[in-house]
């Protein structure tokens, strides 16, 4: 599979240990709500409100959080499918924030994605070997041995048969044609890939498969990957490092390890509890230790003062609604934005009482 | 086919049921005639609910667990759908029954809870609106403002602040959660003793989840009706179900009490399902164990054992598992699997290969 590689994509050096592949500060996405007869702007949908993080190359970065807290949108900023209210994108020390259409496409080839449902991400009226090769034409690439061969090649490395080249999508089933959407992404020897939701869409035998796949091109492409899903044991199971967001916030990132094992963020430690373990044995514990939140996530127009998460949180105080807490390492590698964080590191706890 | 008795080591999480099921299920065949050819969408499911308990119906999309359900709610059209067996409630056969009777029975002894609110729920209509009708259709002595009473009542039941302004809200003012309460809200509006949850909180996010989760059980206690719950997620049926039953390709596969069928599973194919989720309470695995392959098409159903196409101990049968159809059998008290692996060999794969990576 490496010699589909062409020799027209020019194979830069390696980004250093330190230079993050993907570093993102500050990043922004209100969509606007315009109301009257002149459709004058009369408030905005916070979707993303400024959130700050990087990639390293190599690497696998989980974002999890409930529906609405701009997970998605925010994967479709990274990837530039949508343009950012304000902040800043680097891609390999690139600015991308604000490229046009034209000055996009050749980084095009470096970010590609993954999207959530297989039956709408792919054309019907395509046969697998035009959707794969698409890339190809957009970007003008002419691959060795040429289009169709590459395009085996790809299917085969996605665990899908070559003879499938001239078949339509609705001839595979759902994890079948999340194969191919995979395929599609690795068409143009990206660097990163952005996954939004990859297997939510599939049955659980199903998932395990994609989700091991993606394993071992990772292993085989030294690819990195921004997988965006709203189930933390798949995402445990995926990622280095996981970031946590809430309403527009990135409120935890940290090491996988660290941050599933000690959790600071009480919405973090709500998230986990809420998980249902598959063990009847654990029933009348897990009701026990379980961490109810009440209520649903409010609405993006109008966030709540200052910590986001204290109307559903049982620790809130005063502080909480009068100054946002900022994202601060309170540990190597852990990162978390709380007034009360728990399994805080003693002394470093930024305003920590008895709670 | 004996009743579904609980092994004494677990007695503890629920008296042993006694007497006659609330709802027995024999021999269940519904299957659709389609352009393709014949659709075998349920093929011989059995089973026995006590009042107060809860089964849980697990199996991948297409395996069956939907059209069970829809079926003993008499939601087919006879036309489409060919049923056979014997669907008992309380005695009474429901298959054989007239609609109208079946009318009758739907909403006031059997319930549903749908998968997705947003359109389980009519847009036009007020929230209340359709709990009402609901009520008054069982309860046609009742004043409109009896039956207002009443839905507010419920709403509060469940959980929605506010009851008597909500009422009034249509769905779409309904977050997902609260429309899923809703939902449940006008299911036991009429107190029914069967509860069916298709896929209860598959659109809901975790956190409402386990509201959800916590508010089926509840109100299991407080009415003590019988639930089927529906679900591809081994995690919530543990949370709620009592018993377990496993569908693969239209027939039940193995089926026991919850707590053995997690703790010694005796099919290949739930050994799969528990090998390929990704679980928080353990340590993590370096890889998943899939099952291989994908789910058998109901048209053409593999002979023999409907696993077996995908299922890596299928040599070790001797040949029968691509002729004959395993018959779902008695492997442990209480606990039925269909598998043509003699019990000892099971035991001893599951105890050497499975568990250990599970």
């Amino acid at each position: 599979m490496t010699d589909t590689q062409t020799t027209s994509i020019p194979s830069p050096a390696p980004a250093s240990d330190r230079e993050p592949l993907l570093k993102v500060t500050g990043l922004t996405r209100h969509f606007p709500i315009r109301s009257g007869l002149m459709r004058r702007q009369t408030g905005a949908v916070r979707a993303v409100d400024g959130i700050d993080f990087t990639v390293n190359a190599g690497e696998t970065l989980g974002v999890v959080g409930e529906s609405g807290c701009g997970k998605s949108t925010m994967g479709r900023l990274v990837t530039r499918l949508d343009e950012p209210t304000a902040g800043k994108i680097e891609f390999e020390g690139t600015d991308i924030t604000h490229l046009g259409v034209g000055a996009m496409r050749p980084m095009r080839r470096d970010i590609q994605m993954i999207f959530q449902d297989p039956y709408s991400s792919l054309n019907p009226r395509h046969t697998v070997g035009t959707i794969v090769s698409a890339p190809f034409k957009l970007q003008g690439v002419q691959p060795e041995g040429g289009v169709k061969k590459a395009v085996q090649e790809l299917l085969e490395l996605c665990g899908l048969s070559p003879e499938h080249y001239n078949r339509y999508p609705h001839e595979f089933s759902g994890g079948q044609r999340q194969r191919i959407g995979i395929a599609r992404a690795l068409a143009l020897k990206p660097k990163m890939i952005v996954a939004d939701e990859p297997v939510s869409a599939l049955d659980v035998s199903i998932q395990a498969q994609v989700v091991n796949l993606l394993d071992d091109l990772q292993q085989e492409l030294g690819l990195t990957y921004l997988i965006i899903a709203h189930d933390l044991s798949v995402v445990r199971h995926v990622s280095d490092r996981v970031a946590v967001m809430y309403l527009g916030k990135v409120v935890e990132i940290a090491d996988r390890d660290s941050l599933y094992r000690s959790p600071m963020h009480p919405y973090t430690n709500a998230l986990m509890s809420a998980v249902p373990v598959p063990d009847p044995r654990r029933r009348q514990r897990a009701g026990r230790e379980r961490i109810l939140l009440t209520g649903d996530v409010p609405s993006p127009i109008n966030p709540p003062s200052g910590c986001r998460f204290r109307t559903r949180c049982w620790k809130a105080q005063d502080i909480c609604s009068s100054q946002e807490p900022p994202l601060v390492a309170l540990k190597t590698g852990h990162q978390v934005a709380c007034h009360f964080p728990e399994n805080a590191p003693s002394g470093n706890a930024p305003a920590e009482t008895a709670s | 086919m004996t009743d579904l008795q609980k092994t004494p080591a677990d007695a503890a999480s629920a008296p042993a049921p006694a007497g006659d099921p609330f709802l027995s299920v024999r021999d269940l065949r519904i299957h659709f005639d389609t352009d393709d050819g014949l659709v075998r969408s349920v093929d011989g499911v059995s089973f026995d609910l006590h009042k107060g308990r809860t089964l849980g119906i697990v199996g991948e999309s297409g395996s069956g667990k939907s059209v069970t359900s829809l079926g003993i709610m008499g939601l087919h059209r006879s036309k489409r759908a060919r049923i056979s067996g014997e669907i008992r409630l309380n005695g009474e056969d429901l298959i054989s029954a007239g609609p109208d009777r079946v009318r009758q029975l739907r909403g006031r002894e059997l319930a549903m809870i749908f998968q997705d609110p947003l359109t389980a729920m009519h847009p036009y209509y007020t929230v209340g609106q359709q709990i009402v009708e609901a009520y008054r259709v069982h309860h046609p002595q009742a004043t409109k403002k009896q039956a207002r009473t009443r839905a507010v009542e419920m709403l509060d039941r469940v959980g929605i602040p506010q009851p008597d302004r909500r009422v009034d809200d249509y769905p779409h003012q309904f977050s997902g959660g609260m429309r899923q309460r809703a939902m449940i809200a006008m299911a036991l509006v009429n107190d029914p003793s069967l509860l069916i949850a298709d896929e209860p909180t598959t659109a809901l996010d975790v956190t409402v989840q386990a509201q959800i989760l916590d508010l089926i059980r509840d109100l299991q206690e407080e009415f003590g009706s019988a639930v089927i719950i529906i679900t591809h997620d081994l995690g919530v049926v543990a949370e709620l179900a009592d018993d377990i039953l496993v569908m693969y390709g239209g027939k039940c596969i193995e089926r026991g009490p919850a707590e053995t069928l997690f703790d010694a599973p005796e099919h290949p194919y739930t050994w799969g399902l528990l090998g390929s989720m990704p679980r928080l309470d353990r340590e993590l695995q370096d890889r998943l164990v899939p099952v291989k392959g994908t789910p058998p098409s109901l048209i053409n159903v593999p002979t023999g054992c409907a696993f077996h196409p995908r299922c890596p101990y299928a040599a070790l049968t001797g040949g029968r598992s691509d002729s004959e159809v395993p018959v779902l059998a008695e492997a442990a008290p209480g606990h039925h699997a269909a598998c043509h692996l003699p019990a000892a060999e099971r035991h001893r794969i599951f105890a050497e290969e499975i568990a250990p990576r599970l």
